[in-house]
């Protein structure tokens, strides 16, 4: 017993050192530390390089993307490259369309993974068992294996090249009803009963009480649902045939075969479309993490 | 609530009958617009893709019935098919077990020693949510025969570096490529499931002797064995799928050597526009997912351990 709590003591301490940032307990423990985080900040900078290439690329003159040797920096910073990207192709179309199609994307699935989560999460009703079964064998089905029947849906329907094609299709896949399930089956429920003895509907009280709580979780939904539509590539490939209906990958690739490839200037329009999805993902970089933990397979 | 006056004439069971009626009213209600959708978007197009298979169905023009036609096709007649099957399996059997070991090694780097933890997470996240076609685009620029990796290969004295050129080198790049944009995702799976490992069972086991190698054994990857099987499970149907990396960086060449079985499924049915034989290719590909998918949970109760 008395070990246990010796151990417990010292792991909390051992925690409060490391929060406190304060000194390790030997020197070399401490230079190892040090060293660690050089070794890991240089493997940090050569993973990155990718990016750093992308943009150091995107403003050089075109005529010195392929120096030998390859050299970082340009004869000039050439700025201009990003507003000849811009209107090389439509970009902003693209950037358009990719909005558009993200954020009505996210809100719907949003939306519709409330409700159906908190029906199965609090309520009663028959076929309950069977049919949340039925939505969680559907997870692992990938988005691959039915864009062929989803192609021939959107042919009937008559919607191909259009934005409800590139947004209904994935925007009732069970895993934002799974998630928020999940969430919503932690929140004790004495703070839904007393608004429902107050007389509350079930969806005030959904509105009103759980989703408020549930902001984290549908905050991550959210978040995913966004960047997955943001990036997507085989479904509007396989769906999207004019430049005006393109999202930005598509964008990207059609810029890929015309006339020889402008390679500053596709890595400058690489680069900004990169900017809406890592920004979201800096700044709510910590319910991000947490998501992530929990769902683990968000965006993916 | 109208239900306590109603209450009083009636047997004790009936108000809370009708209570459950009107619990059940509202459920179906809150389930109406993701169910619909569902059946429509998710569980109809599941269920026709098994059904186009069996089809002689082309983009434009009349379908008819072909039983097994388009199996047989891809299974006895079609030399890419199982090229692509290969490529695919090649192409996971290298991801997996680098994901893993990268995702594992940086995650356990990246300790509470480490300053600034979620900024190093969060960069080494980071091209798992840029758009997959911008990153392939620049690993494209840097394999190019006169691009910086060439440029870097001459430093260690392989002259006229051009992956691309051969079919084992652009495997190589397709997979390199994906395991820097993906390996992010397991990594802070990992992350997460090593915080949460209490670290009174590292000290209690260190007061009994154990060295680094033993604490890592008996207890970081028995603690950390659902969330190894977790990101198996997701990652393996994840790796089944490529498509993007391969069709920006190699367009699936030299020849076949990195076409995958998702490429393939693309190029049957979208150049060459038949959609009944892409279908029979998207069906073999479920079954080999399920297939996995069901073994690895099968097998799971050997060594995953739930608190």
């Amino acid at each position: 017993m008395s070990e246990i709590s010796t151990a417990l003591s010292r792991g909390r301490s051992g925690a409060t050192r490391r929060v406190a940032g304060g000194r390790a307990p030997h020197q070399g423990s401490r230079a190892r530390a040090v060293l660690s985080q050089i070794l890991l900040t240089v493997v940090l900078v050569i993973f990155l390089m990718p990016f750093i290439w992308m943009l150091a690329t995107a403003v050089k003159p075109g005529n010195e993307v392929f120096s030998s040797p390859p050299s970082f920096f340009g004869s000039r910073i050439r700025w201009q490259n990003f507003i000849d990207a811009w209107t090389y192709v439509p970009f902003d179309r693209f950037m358009i369309n990719g909005a558009i199609v993200s954020v009505l994307g996210t809100v719907l699935v949003c939306a519709t993974s409330v409700l159906a989560a908190y029906a199965f999460a609090r309520l009663t009703f028959r076929g309950k068992g069977p049919l949340f079964a039925l939505y969680l064998v559907t997870l692992l089905v990938p988005q691959e294996v039915v864009v062929i029947p989803m192609f021939i849906l959107m042919q009937e329907l008559g919607w191909q090249n259009s934005y409800q094609a590139l947004i209904l299709p994935w925007a009732f896949t069970a895993f934002g009803t799974f998630l928020l399930r999940q969430f919503f089956l932690t929140i004790p429920r004495e703070l839904e009963e007393a608004a429902r003895v107050d007389g509350a509907s079930r969806l005030r009280t959904l509105l009103t009480i759980v989703v408020p709580v549930a902001r984290p979780a549908i905050g991550v939904l959210a978040v995913f649902t966004f960047i997955n539509y943001w990036n997507s590539f085989l479904w509007p490939l396989i769906i999207i045939s004019t430049q005006e209906m393109a999202t930005v990958p598509i964008g990207l690739n059609s810029f890929l075969g015309q006339q020889g490839n402008q390679w500053h200037l596709l890595m400058a329009a690489s680069a900004l479309s990169m900017v809406p999805t890592a920004l979201i993902v800096i700044l709510l970089q910590r319910h991000l993490v947490r998501g992530i933990a929990l769902s683990g397979m968000g965006g993916r | 609530m109208t239900t306590a006056s109603t209450g009083v004439s009636r047997s004790p069971a009936a108000p809370r009958r009708a209570l459950r009626r009107r619990e059940a009213v509202a459920a179906y209600g809150f389930l109406t617009p993701s169910g619909l959708g569902f059946l429509a978007f998710t569980l109809g197009p599941i269920l026709g893709s098994l059904a186009i298979s069996f089809f002689h169905w082309p983009v434009i023009g009349g379908r008819s019935w072909a039983g097994l036609t388009n199996f047989l096709t891809i299974l006895t007649e079609d030399p890419i098919f199982w090229r692509a099957v290969r490529n695919t399996l090649i192409f996971v059997v290298l991801y997996m077990p680098l994901n893993f070991l990268l995702a594992l090694g940086l995650a356990l780097w990246i300790s509470p020693q480490i300053r600034g933890r979620g900024l190093y997470r969060l960069l080494f996240f980071l091209p798992a949510v840029t758009p997959i076609v911008a990153n392939a685009l620049v690993w494209r620029l840097l394999v190019q025969p006169n691009g910086l990796f060439a440029e870097v290969a001459t430093w260690f004295g392989i002259e006229d570096l051009n992956p691309l050129g051969s079919g084992a080198g652009a495997m190589a790049v397709v997979v390199a490529m994906s395991l820097w944009q993906g390996f992010g995702y397991n990594m802070l799976v990992f992350s997460a499931g090593l915080d949460s490992i209490p670290e009174q069972l590292y000290e209690a086991a260190s007061l009994d002797g154990a060295n680094v190698l033993h604490r890592f054994a008996r207890i970081t990857l028995p603690m950390l064995s659902p969330s190894i099987f977790f990101a198996t499970v997701m990652t393996l149907i994840t790796s089944f799928q490529v498509f993007a990396q391969p069709y920006v960086l190699t367009a699936g060449g030299p020849g076949v050597a990195t076409t995958t079985m998702v490429m393939y499924l693309y190029q049957r049915g979208f150049q060459l526009f038949d959609l009944g034989t892409a279908s029979a290719v998207a069906t073999s590909l479920f079954v080999i997912i399920a297939a996995i998918t069901a073994v690895q949970f099968t097998g799971q109760r050997r060594w995953v351990h739930y608190e």
